[in-house]
Order: C-alpha cells, then sequence, then structure tokens
C-alpha cells in the first residue's frame, strides 16, 4: 500500500507555488473589489439538481455526486462555481439593478476537463447579473484582459461568439433535440465531413448556412463573410451586430470570432468568449452569457461573466523574484526582539533558528541572517 | 514554437499525405521508412513533421505538442476528438471497419437469438458503439495485433477490424459480415493552435483542401 500516493489529476500544491497562487487570488480579487464586483463564497456541495440546473451532460458526467445522510437527495461537489453565484443572485440577494459578484475557490471534477488538466481546479472568476446590453460583455471582458496582466499573461487571442447563430438557425430548420446534439458536437469540433451527413435533411438555404458556420472564425473578416453565407434574419443579425459592436469597443484587445464556438450552448445564450495565451494548448478563460439560468432559480436575469483556473494561471505567469528570508539566531534579547518586530513590520520574512537547527537554515529559504555587529543588531547577506 | 508541427504516422497514412504536403509547398527532409529521426525537417524552415505511432496521433495535437496531425478515422473515433478541430476528410487511407467471423459461423442466427459474443478487437470504443446500437450483448476483448487468431484459437467469436482487400481475412478463413463505417484519414488541428496561428495554419488546411482528391 503505497499511503503517500494521490488519486490522478490530483495533486499537492508545494511552498513556492502555493505562494505564488494565494498573492494572485489576493491581487485579483483586490482587482475585482476595485470595480464593484463583491466577493461570495457558495458552498463545497450542494443538491444535485441546483447544481446543474440549465447544463449538459458533461457538467453531470463531471460532478463527483454523494447521498445526504440527512435528506436522502443526492448532492453532487461543485464542478463549476457560476451556477452557485447565479442562484445567490437570482433568490438571495434580489437586487433590483446590477449585482457584480466575483469567487475563488477550489471545484472537482469527477472526469478532468482536458488530457493534462488538475481534477481540482481553482476556479476564480466575476460575474455582472441585471443588464442585457453589451456594455455589461464590454465590462467583463476589459476585466478578463485586467486580470489576465496581473497574472502577467497577455492574452495573444480573445475569441468572440454568439450562441444565437446557432441557435436561429437550429429553430428555423426545425430539427430535434437530438440532431440538434449531433450538430453542436460536429460544429464545436469543426467536423465539417460530419456535419454533411447531418445536414441531408435539411432544406437550404438552412443546410448551406450551417455548412458554412465552421468556416465563419477568423478575425474583422469574418463578421462579413458569416453575414454574407447566412440567410437574412432578424435574431442572426442582432448577433452578428452584437459582436460587431463589442468588437468595436474592445479595439484596444486582440479579438478575433469563431461562430462555430457554442462552448456551454446549453446554457449560454449571447455572446460566448474565450482568452488564448502561448504555452497553453486549450483556452486559459472562458466565459460568456447565460441570460435564462437565474429562471430556475426563481428570477431569469441577463447574466454574463467568465472564469478560469488560478493554478493555471500561476504556472503561465512570469515568476517575479522576491528576496528570500532572514535568519535570526533564538535568543531572548529585547534588542533582538524588537528588531525582529520591526523587519516583519517592513513585509520582510524572519525565521527564528531554533536550538539544534541552526545548520538546516538554507532549507528555509534564508539568504540573509540577523547578527549582533558593534553592539547592534543588522541584516547582512550570506551566511 | 512559432512554426508549424505535424503530426504524422510511418507507412501508408505517411506515402498518401506526401503528394497533399507537396500541394501546401511542403517536402520532407527525410524518408521516415529509411530514417530514425523522430523530427524531420522540410524544406521549409518554418514546418517539421513528427513521426508517431497512428494511435499516439490525436494525443500529440490535443496536447499542442503538434499544431496538425494526421488520424485515421478509427483512431479518432477511439480518442474520442474532444479537444481538437477535424475540419477536412483527407480521403486517403482508405479501409472499411468491418466485423468478420470464422466461415461456418452464423452470426445472423446468433445475433437472432440474442446470444452473448465474444469479440476481439483493437477498436474497443467503436465496437461498444456499434453492437450497442444494434442490442447485443458483447464481451469485447482487447488484443493489439493480429485479430484474425483469435476467432481460429477460440478466443472469440468475431472480430472488429479494418479491412482493406479483405486477404487477410481470406487467408486465415474469416469473411466480413457487416460493415461500421468507412474509415478515412482526417486533418485534425490543436484548437488553440487555430487561434493562435492562424495566419500560418490556414494557407495549409487550404491548399489541403484543394488538393483532397474525390
Amino acid at each position: 500500500m503505497r499511503r503517500w500516493l494521490l488519486p490522478e489529476a490530483i495533486e499537492d500544491i508545494l511552498p513556492a507555488e502555493a505562494e505564488r497562487i494565494e498573492r494572485l487570488r489576493r491581487a485579483m480579487l483586490d482587482e475585482f473589489r476595485v470595480h464593484g464586483y463583491e466577493l461570495v463564497v457558495p458552498p463545497l456541495l450542494e443538491y444535485l439538481e441546483s447544481l446543474l440546473t440549465g447544463s449538459g451532460r458533461d457538467m453531470d458526467l463531471r460532478t463527483f455526486k454523494l447521498v445526504d445522510q440527512l435528506s436522502g437527495r443526492t448532492m453532487g461537489i461543485r464542478a463549476d462555481i457560476t451556477p452557485q453565484v447565479a442562484r445567490i443572485d437570482a433568490h438571495l440577494l434580489n437586487r433590483k439593478g446590477v449585482a457584480r459578484l466575483c469567487y475563488c475557490a477550489s471545484v472537482l471534477h469527477a472526469l478532468p476537463a482536458s488530457l493534462t488538466a488538475t481534477r481540482e481546479p481553482l476556479q476564480i472568476g466575476a460575474e455582472l447579473y441585471g443588464h442585457a446590453g453589451i456594455e455589461a460583455d464590454t465590462e467583463v471582458i476589459r476585466l478578463l484582459a485586467r486580470a489576465l496582466s496581473i497574472a502577467g499573461v497577455t492574452a495573444s487571442r480573445i475569441d468572440l461568439g454568439h450562441v444565437g447563430v446557432f441557435r436561429a438557425l437550429a429553430v428555423r430548420a426545425g430539427v430535434d433535440a437530438e440532431l440538434e446534439q449531433e450538430l453542436f458536437a460536429a460544429l464545436q469540433t469543426k467536423d465539417l465531413p460530419g456535419l454533411r451527413e447531418l445536414v441531408t435533411g435539411i432544406a437550404e438555404p438552412l443546410r448551406s448556412a450551417l455548412l458554412a458556420l465552421p468556416e465563419c472564425y477568423g478575425d474583422a473578416r469574418a463578421l462579413e463573410k458569416t453575414a454574407r453565407l447566412l440567410p437574412q434574419d432578424a435574431e442572426i443579425g442582432q448577433a452578428l451586430d452584437d459582436l460587431r459592436r463589442l468588437a468595436e469597443a474592445l479595439k484596444e484587445l486582440p479579438v478575433s470570432f469563431d461562430l462555430a464556438d457554442l462552448r456551454g450552448y446549453h446554457y449560454h445564450s449571447g455572446v460566448v468568449f474565450a482568452a488564448y495565451c502561448a504555452a497553453h494548448p486549450g483556452a486559459i478563460a472562458l466565459g460568456g452569457r447565460y441570460d435564462k439560468v437565474g429562471k430556475a432559480f426563481g428570477r431569469g436575469r441577463p447574466a454574463t461573466g467568465f472564469s478560469m483556473d488560478l493554478r493555471d494561471l500561476a504556472q503561465l505567469g512570469a515568476a517575479s523574484a522576491r528576496p528570500g528570508a532572514i535568519l535570526a539566531p533564538w535568543d531572548e534579547d529585547a534588542d533582538l526582539r524588537a528588531a525582529i518586530e520591526a523587519l516583519r513590520a517592513q513585509g520582510e520574512v524572519v525565521v527564528e533558528a531554533l536550538p539544534g537547527h541552526e545548520g538546516n537554515w538554507a532549507e528555509t529559504g534564508c539568504d540573509r541572517r540577523l547578527v549582533k555587529r558593534d553592539g547592534r543588531w543588522q541584516v547582512v547577506q550570506g551566511e | 514554437m512559432t512554426g508549424i508541427t505535424i503530426a504524422l504516422s510511418k507507412g501508408r497514412i505517411f506515402d498518401e499525405t506526401l503528394p497533399l504536403l507537396a500541394a501546401a509547398g511542403i517536402v520532407p527532409g527525410d524518408d521516415p521508412e529509411s530514417s530514425r529521426k523522430l523530427i524531420i525537417g522540410t524544406n521549409r524552415d518554418d514546418v517539421r513533421l513528427v513521426i508517431v505511432r497512428a494511435s499516439d496521433v490525436p494525443t500529440y495535437v490535443q496536447y499542442g505538442a503538434a499544431d496538425l496531425g494526421i488520424a485515421g478515422k478509427d483512431v479518432l473515433l477511439e480518442h474520442g476528438g474532444n479537444g481538437l478541430y477535424q475540419p477536412l476528410d483527407l480521403n486517403i487511407a482508405r479501409c472499411r471497419m468491418m466485423v468478420a467471423v470464422p466461415d461456418g459461423f452464423d452470426y445472423e442466427q446468433a445475433v437472432k437469438r440474442g446470444a452473448r459474443l465474444r469479440v476481439a478487437t483493437k477498436y474497443i470504443q467503436t465496437a461498444r458503439e456499434h453492437f450497442g446500437a444494434k442490442g447485443v450483448h458483447v464481451d469485447l476483448i482487447k488484443l493489439y495485433g493480429s485479430m484474425e487468431l483469435a476467432p481460429l484459437v477460440g478466443l472469440a467469436d468475431a472480430i472488429v477490424d479494418l479491412v482493406s482487400s479483405g486477404n487477410t481475412l481470406k487467408a486465415n478463413n474469416l469473411h466480413a459480415v457487416e460493415e461500421i463505417m468507412a474509415i478515412s484519414s482526417r486533418l485534425i488541428v490543436n484548437q488553440a493552435a487555430l487561434k493562435m496561428k492562424r495566419e500560418i495554419l490556414q494557407p495549409v488546411i487550404d491548399a489541403f483542401a484543394a488538393a483532397v482528391q474525390p
């Protein structure tokens, strides 16, 4: 029995990385706070039916489940905090106007989200409720860009999509739920050969429009291309117009488009976005509009927001060098106590060498010492 | 890595990909059959090929170790294809995924009477999906090669395998009883790479698309 062994894709975070993550967490939550986002702390687990509201089968498979001994009901350990925050906004806060909320906590995935992903991401995110216009999308995408730059990560692409385009096409084509799901899966992977087989029963011009969607990606020209390839339709026109205005508002960011990127189609309702950066094989942050989720909790509210894995981010960001700790001798000398207090007040790390452990001081990350010279306690470099 | 890395497997897929690469102006610097190199340069400084096992191609591309890859549909179905784009059927390395049984085995009758079949295959997911859709109970036996042997030595009642000419089946007194699907190779693309390197990837994808034989 290897008692030290952890389950697959579950890991400890060791001191250097833990410190980096924690510093990042504080910096980001501070940034969210000065933008008016209030911190909430939803529970680690709740009844499965509230956790899975509006989400698809993916989320169901991804959620660890257990039976509540008190009620006999099935509970899930959250695999995503967003629905919990939507519940808080819809049912508990009951604000009439805009509510801005943020959170940072661990979630668990029974199935890892990707090949190398951890099963315990540290999800951090911000959500904006109560405004349906693209001003809200603009605000959260700008906030996302700020958050990434705090992490020392430059977003090389912020990809915008809009689930309204596919949804309108699917409704006009009158496809049943099963076919809609298959079309969605084919679009998600830009599986054009598969898509061709699926659309055989769909009438023109909708068939060509669905086949054109996987190619509707790229820079601003992709939007013009989409408008040209898709049939005239008020809903599609509105969606493309939203994207155009959003891109205009965000022109300081590296914005691109992908109309076939429908990730989270089940609960997303409008603009969706994903941030990509170099040296990461998938999206680093995901977000979008999910206007209908709150309804299941008693109050449908416009909603948009983003979230990301803080562990991922901490690994990607440039590690800033921090000075090492200072080693102080174990001594009850009042001057020494005062010197240590003063250094700690300045934010220095001062480690007191307990008797008998002086030899192992390098292990604790000390690169300076507090020594008494000329009757004064002072910090000297090295040994 | 700023250039393009393409993951390929040796043999038929590599040979039949050469004309497509040529159409995109890419000529490999070495022949993987004779060279022992796993990373092969090309005439273009910004394009390199990595030679991996066919079943590993989706893994390399999904992880971002390669931007593009060429993988059979059989391999993609086993892998699941999650996190990949697969925009193009290259129509190369064509064959069929079939159910085959020994001569003298009445497959239809066995299915009809609801027998539980023992099926040997390398393609566990595909076989499970196929027999599941048919409503047939099967015990799947995962093998890594020489599937044809399994029914001959009593290890299985049937096999699920790729068939191109059918000669191997014939030589071992087996015959195909059911086609599961037609197989050909797909171009697969890492999702983040398509976003980040679209300017250099798109011309290659377009050249492949234009060169695909019907």
